[in-house]
């Protein structure tokens, strides 16, 4: 029993340094925490999101901290002021490791609101 | 009274009280992450008031604060999106010619609403017709019912646009009151922009508010009142 619980870890333990060496780095901007710590905002963001964008659009309701708009003034590079532009951009570089295709940015601003309207100026 | 009985209706009202106590602080907890930021209320019926009269013949501002409002690249062709435009009308046996801005005239009883298969066409608490885009399939059913051709479909991918007004290709969109502007307190674009105070935006249920006031006072009409949609938007001097 205890020969196979050993094996077991053994197993088990290179795979999640696998994991980690293999999770895409990101570029997180200015980042910070201000809706919920990290792990849970990997695994969560898309309901809050999904819940947000409802109450918003179709009552009028608009919380500051869960707008898309706010995730995007944080995250977005500090280079670039965008969250798509690159390769390692912040919401781009998660989505392409975990396959999932991000359509939000065809319609929402993937820059920050400063960096659009310097735009406008030049 | 049975002696199980008594028992269980005190069980009942400890737990109760238990329960009042255990979900108060979540609700005080709700208020307070709410913070100001109320639901649009249906005591409120966004308008427009128009006076033609006001309105001058060559005059685009309210055009050009639309278009820069909402990021619109202010071209007239078949398929670039106008939210509102201004229209030259003349009677032809007195020669009267006015001119005057037409766009989304948010009806209380939208046709665009009811034709929508999909439920992204909806009425705002406030009376703001507005386009879910996250549920828009772009059919365009409601660009055909609209009897004010107020609607555009967006034909080209967009880039750039304005953070409080996502837009994107493949959906319908229209004038929507700049309702980005509204919840923040401020008044549509269009009517802050205009020079000769033409538009008079303001709460039709508010008895205290200038365009209460002034509906009540001057000559007014809804553009095809015929149709009993009962537009939000009026015009004065039509």
């Amino acid at each position: 029993m205890r020969l196979l619980v050993s094996l077991l870890l053994c197993l088990c333990i290179p795979q999640v340094w696998a994991a980690e060496a293999n999770a895409p780095k990101l570029d997180v901007g200015k980042g910070g925490e201000c809706v919920k710590d990290t792990q849970w905002m990997r695994k969560n963001h898309m309901h809050v999101l999904k819940h947000q964008r409802d109450e918003t659009v179709r009552k009028g309701i608009r919380v500051e901290q869960d707008a898309l708009k706010n995730c995007v003034e944080c995250h977005a590079s500090t280079s670039d002021n965008s969250v798509t532009a690159r390769e390692d951009s912040f919401c781009v570089g998660c989505h392409r490791y975990a396959a999932v295709k991000i359509d939000c940015f065809e319609c929402h601003a993937s820059k920050r609101k400063q960096a659009l309207a310097n735009k406008d100026v030049k | 009274m049975s002696e199980i009985d008594t028992q269980r209706r005190q069980f009942l009202k400890t737990s109760a009280g238990a329960a009042a106590i255990a979900i108060a602080p979540g609700m005080m907890l709700y208020q307070t992450a709410q913070g100001d930021t109320q639901a649009a209320s249906s005591t409120v019926r966004w308008g427009m008031l128009i006076d033609t009269a006001q309105c001058k013949e060559g005059c685009n501002d309210c055009v050009s604060a639309c278009n820069k409002e909402n990021g619109l690249s202010g071209k007239t062709g078949a398929t670039d999106s106008q939210w509102i435009r201004k229209i030259e009308i003349k009677d032809v046996s007195s020669g009267r010619a006015l001119s005057l801005p037409m766009m989304c005239q948010h009806c209380e009883h939208p046709p665009c609403v009811d034709v929508c298969p999909t439920q992204a066409s909806f009425k705002r608490a406030d009376g703001i017709v507005l386009v879910d885009r996250h549920l828009c399939i772009g059919c365009r059913y409601c660009m055909m019912a609209c009897p004010y051709k107020a609607r555009s479909f967006v034909h080209e991918t967009l880039t750039d646009q304005n953070p409080d007004v996502p837009r994107g290709k493949g959906t319908v969109e229209a004038c929507s009151l700049c309702v980005h502007r509204i919840d923040k307190g401020q008044k549509p674009a269009c009517a802050e922009a205009c020079q000769n105070k033409a538009i008079l935006f303001g709460d039709l249920n508010d008895a205290n508010s200038d365009i209460y006031k002034k509906v009540r006072s001057v000559a007014s009409v809804q553009i095809r009142a015929d149709l009993q949609l009962n537009p939000g938007v009026r015009y004065q001097g039509l």
